[in-house]
């Protein structure tokens, strides 16, 4: 709102500091030209002593203040990913055309997009906040939500829901009580004020996140595929518009502080008048340019769109010209700024929020700028699309940035790190949990059962998703604590959704390369859970610093075990997003390699339940269980052990279940539903009574294992099914044709869990256990 | 002909997608309104959807309740138009001084997101009439400024007139006095909750069907005037 955007930057303004001399007239390619020696700051701004030769070699001079700016944070680690080039060449190379059928986009666009049928396709992607939310938790965690919601939007998609996976240092540890509300109240701020339901996520806790929080936004958006907007420039004399909000002083610089080099160093020009780099973020200016951008999609008057995340104008003028056929003119006296003097440097860097930039054809600009009035959004033509090479830009009618788009945008350096397997990794997987005490007493696995369940690993979080509207839109059939979200596409028709976000970074830990596989299992087991089959993969692979051949060596595994699994399943990764430097000190998180799923659900009515069905239903264990206990909760929260090697992950056998799940959710076999992972057995028991409110006899599976090994082991492939009577011969006959092992193990019903060779658990109690772990921590 | 009820959008609403809707499965037809409007198209009756008009920005409500399109609606109601407000529609209602008291922050100090069971205290406003004088309905409460507060004497006025309309079964969450979730005009005419009821129309995407009951209330209502 005009109005409204007015009165803040005045008082923006107002509380500038102390008038300041004018600024020094600005760098031009003219003065470059004339002044080859002058000293520039490009280490400062991260850049090596070879990557800034490579810049005077392109441009045949020493590069403008405004284009080192430019150069400098679009080679950085966020936005060129030269680090991990190489490696996730590896998602490309893998993926056949089978697996690409169904995509309309795929990895390099914004976010990918999948073809859904009947006209509608969907479009989601994952990415990290990690290093803004540590600085500023609040702010950092909102914009990360923001800058995802940009991505779907820049795709010509209406955003529809988020999720966030989140991983901060031990509940007790002083700082989580300063992070993790931080984040928690900036992801529902943006989130709650966009209008777009919250369907889950994942909180961990684990001592490596301490000085390194996670926050990984996932946004899913849905489009009729006739709308698929790509961000490219094309057509001689097309007008550049720049809309949203205006460009300031904040957040300069970010990407190439918070991703690249050290966390602490600093960087960027601008000094004295310097605004945090943490952005700030307006929820409420993005809703209104959602809707303005729906508005213009709607009328056809956008050829291209690119929105302005990291790196700001640097970064969305780059790409848009490279990926078109011409050049670029831009004149940055046309930018509507928030504060006065700044520098063309400045104004190319500020990663200012709720910013996109569209490409119109002439005779549309009169129709797009209506459409920005009727929305109160500022709009302004910056530039025009040319049949030159190079994307020129100006200030104060000098010429300050004349490069070749793509040198800027694409063409950064690559690097091949030197990768290592860590010596300490054999001693680490030696160390399995075979030694450790196993209770076997009816009271020492009901106190073991109880004590896993109030812990903060596995502990409720209500108090994280109670903050989070989860029913605005109207389309929400289920989310948090369920398994997946899952979401309805269109009123006028039952298709559906679901997504799912995880990642067991313990196990990843113990093998990168099964702890990837396994963190993809886990989210299609999510998504089947509900009855849905899984279509896309979106990754979030947030590591440690690069320049550490162990943790590169984490890297390659992961990406590898990830690549290949999706071979496996025959789903497509379809975008994602790298994040390193994830670290304090010398000490890197556990590798955190996320992996969103999509899955498609063709009667969002169909979508099995959550829990426990009505008292009666008989408890189904679908999938094996073996003694696999290293890696796994159990072993973390009773003997504070992690070592061994994660549980076996058999991807065939996993989409087995997936199609079991989804075959009999479309006959209505299932009542409920719940995967078994984290805690094992006892602790998909305890949460599906929990959420059910409901008790259920069941004796384990009978076999060779103890019953600790039957309870607490975190084999994959497993879920816990409930089925009406009338069902289960059903049930059973799909089991023998699809050769999905199978287990009666009992009944619902009661107010207490009872397991066999257990001491029975009020469900009540339980409830209280698992819902009084947050808030005892971090205040009710 | 089905009764015409307007669903107005100010830059910020989000819930108005979901009103329009509940009008819908309720038989009656939404007519969407815009905050620059300063025509109601003859509408039957008003909803205020929930959301974050104009950003919060100054005090929530604050600005749309002096937005164009709410002078007819004040008018109007001042005439004995039906108005509900919902969340960001009960705090623009009482900006505009169509209701007393007042909206504000949660007594935790977070955003709260949870069902919440109401009782029905006064059966007779014009979007309650179709309800049962003390049933309780299940409905969705999601708000970071929530808390109903008034002076002493406003909230000894509203319980003596029975102006309090729904009252939180369970202890407020959000702190609110006397437990009140939502109130009405002195003529019943305008009514305003913090819970969504719009949220609570379909066993698929909510809690259940109690939420219909205020939107059938209004349409049977104004049909039988018809």
């Amino acid at each position: 709102m005009r109005r409204v955007g007015d009165v803040t930057a005045q008082a923006a303004s107002a509380g500038s500091p102390a008038p300041e001399p004018a600024p020094e007239p600005a760098d031009t390619v003219e003065v470059a030209v004339a002044t080859p020696e002058r000293e520039q700051p490009y280490a400062a701004l991260g850049l090596r002593d070879e990557e800034y030769a490579r810049i005077r070699e392109i441009l045949g001079r020493r590069p403008t203040d405004a284009e080192l700016a430019m150069y400098s944070v679009m080679w950085s680690e966020h936005c060129s990913y030269k680090s991990s080039k190489v490696h996730l060449r590896r998602f490309g190379e893998t993926t056949t055309d089978e697996m690409r059928a169904h995509l309309l986009a795929g990895i390099g666009e914004n976010a990918g997009v999948v073809d859904v049928g009947d006209g509608w396709a969907v479009t989601f992607k994952i990415e990290s906040h990690n290093h803004p939310s540590y600085v500023e938790p609040h702010q950092g965690a909102a914009t990360g939500v923001g800058g995802i919601v940009r991505d779907i939007m820049a795709m010509g998609a209406r955003p529809v829901a988020v999720m966030d996976g989140l991983r901060v240092g031990p509940l007790d540890a002083p700082d989580t009580a300063r992070v993790l509300p931080g984040v928690v109240s900036g992801v529902g701020f943006y989130g709650n004020c966009l209008g777009l339901p919250n369907l889950g996520g994942e909180v961990v806790f684990d001592p490596t996140y301490a000085g390194n929080p996670l926050v990984n936004a996932l946004c899913v958006g849905v489009l009729r595929t006739e709308d698929l907007h790509l961000a490219f420039a094309s057509g001689v004399g097309n007008k550049i518009v720049l809309f949203g909000a205006r460009t300031g002083l904040d957040g300069i610089g970010g990407v190439s502080v918070l991703a690249s080099e050290t966390f602490t160093g600093s960087a960027g020009g601008g000094g004295h008048k310097k605004l945090p780099s943490v952005q700030v973020g307006d929820p409420f200016a993005e809703k209104v340019l959602i809707e303005c951008c729906l508005e213009l999609y709607r009328d056809g008057l956008v050829v291209g769109i690119q929105d302005l995340g990291g790196a700001g104008l640097s970064c969305a003028t780059s790409e848009l010209a490279s990926a078109g056929s011409g050049g670029m003119d831009v004149d940055l006296d046309a930018v509507h700024l928030r504060a006065k003097d700044m520098t063309p440097a400045e104004i190319l860097s500020s990663e200012s929020q709720e910013r996109m930039c569209a490409v119109v054809t002439p005779e549309n600009v009169d129709a797009f700028m209506a459409v920005c009035e009727r929305w109160d959004v500022t709009a302004t033509v910056i530039g025009e699309v040319t049949d030159g090479e190079n994307l020129r830009i100006t200030a104060g009618g000098n010429v300050v940035v004349d490069v070749p788009p793509r040198t800027v945008a694409h063409d950064g350096p690559v690097y091949s790190r030197p990768l290592a397997r860590p010596d300490s990794q054999d001693e680490l997987q030696a160390r399995t949990t075979a030694g450790l005490a196993r209770p076997s007493s009816p009271a020492d696995l009901a106190a073991t059962i109880e004590r896993l369940a109030a812990s903060p690993q596995l502990a409720s979080r209500a108090w994280v998703t109670e903050q989070y509207d989860r029913y605005v839109r109207g389309n929400t059939a289920a989310a948090t604590p369920a398994d997946a979200g899952v979401l309805r596409l269109d009123e006028s028709s039952d298709r559906g959704i679901a997504l799912a976000i995880d990642c067991n970074a313990r196990f990843c830990l113990l093998d990168p390369r099964e702890g990837a596989r396994l963190a993809l299992a886990e989210s299609v087991r999510n998504v089947a859970a509900a009855g849905a089959r899984p279509v896309a993969v979106s990754d979030c692979l947030n590591f440690g610093s690069p320049e550490d051949p162990g943790v590169i060596w984490q890297f390659s595994e992961a990406v590898d075990g990830l690549a290949q699994g999706c071979v496996e399943l025959g789903v497509p990764v379809t975008g994602g997003n790298v994040s390193f430097y994830n670290q304090t000190g010398t000490t890197a998180i556990l590798p955190t390699p996320v992996v969103g799923v999509l899955g498609l659900v063709e009667d969002v009515h169909h979508a099995v339940p959550h829990g426990f069905g009505p008292d009666g239903d008989a408890v189904w264990l679908l999938g094996e269980t073996r003694d696999e206990l290293d890696g796994s909760a159990w072993a973390g929260v009773v003997h504070e052990h992690l070592g061994g090697r994660p549980p076996r992950c058999d991807l065939a056998v996993e989409a087995r279940l997936a199609e079991l799940m989804a075959q009999g959710a479309a006959a209505q076999l299932f009542s409920g539903a719940h995967d078994v992972s984290d805690g094992g057995l006892a602790q998909a028991l305890v949460e599906a009574a929990v959420v059910s409110g409901r008790g259920a006899a069941v004796t384990p599976p009978p076999g060779e294992l103890d019953l600790a090994a039957a309870l607490f082991s975190e084999s994959a492939a497993r879920m816990v099914v409930t089925v009406p009577a009338w069902a289960e011969a059903d049930l059973a006959r799909l089991c023998v044709e699809l050769g999905q092992p199978a287990a009666r193990l009992g009944e619902v019903g009661g107010t207490a869990l009872e397991i066999r060779g257990v001491d029975p658990l009020d469900v009540v109690e339980l409830a209280t256990l698992s819902a009084s772990t947050l808030p005892a921590a971090l205040g009710d | 002909m089905s009764a015409r009820v307007g669903v107005i959008t100010f830059p910020g609403t989000l819930d108005d997608v979901d009103a329009a809707r509940a009008v819908r499965y309720a038989g009656g037809e939404a007519v969407s309104l815009w905050h620059r409007d300063t025509d109601l198209q003859g509408v039957d009756a008003v909803v205020v959807p929930g959301g974050f008009s104009y950003g919060d920005y100054l005090r929530a409500g604050a600005i749309a309740a002096r937005s164009p399109v709410m002078g007819p609606v004040v008018e109007a109601a001042h005439r004995g138009l039906p108005v509900l407000g919902i969340c960001n529609g009960f705090q623009i209602l009482c900006e505009a001084e169509l209701l007393p008291g007042a909206l504000v922050r949660n007594a935790g100090l977070r955003f709260i997101c949870r069902e919440v069971r109401l009782r029905v205290e006064n059966s007779t406003t014009a979007w309650t009439s179709g309800i049962a004088a003390g049933a309780e309905i299940t409905v969705p409460l999601k708000s970071g400024e929530g808390r109903f507060v008034a002076d002493d004497d406003t909230l000894a006025r509203l319980e003596d007139e029975g102006r309090v309309v729904f009252r939180y079964a369970d202890p407020a969450p959000n702190g609110a006095l006397h437990d009140v979730a939502g109130v009405c005009s002195d003529d019943g005419r305008v009514v305003g909750l913090m819970p969504h009821p719009e949220h609570a129309i379909d066993p698929l995407t909510g809690p259940g069907t109690d939420g219909l009951g205020l939107f059938t209330s209004v349409l049977a209502r104004l049909t039988a005037a018809a």
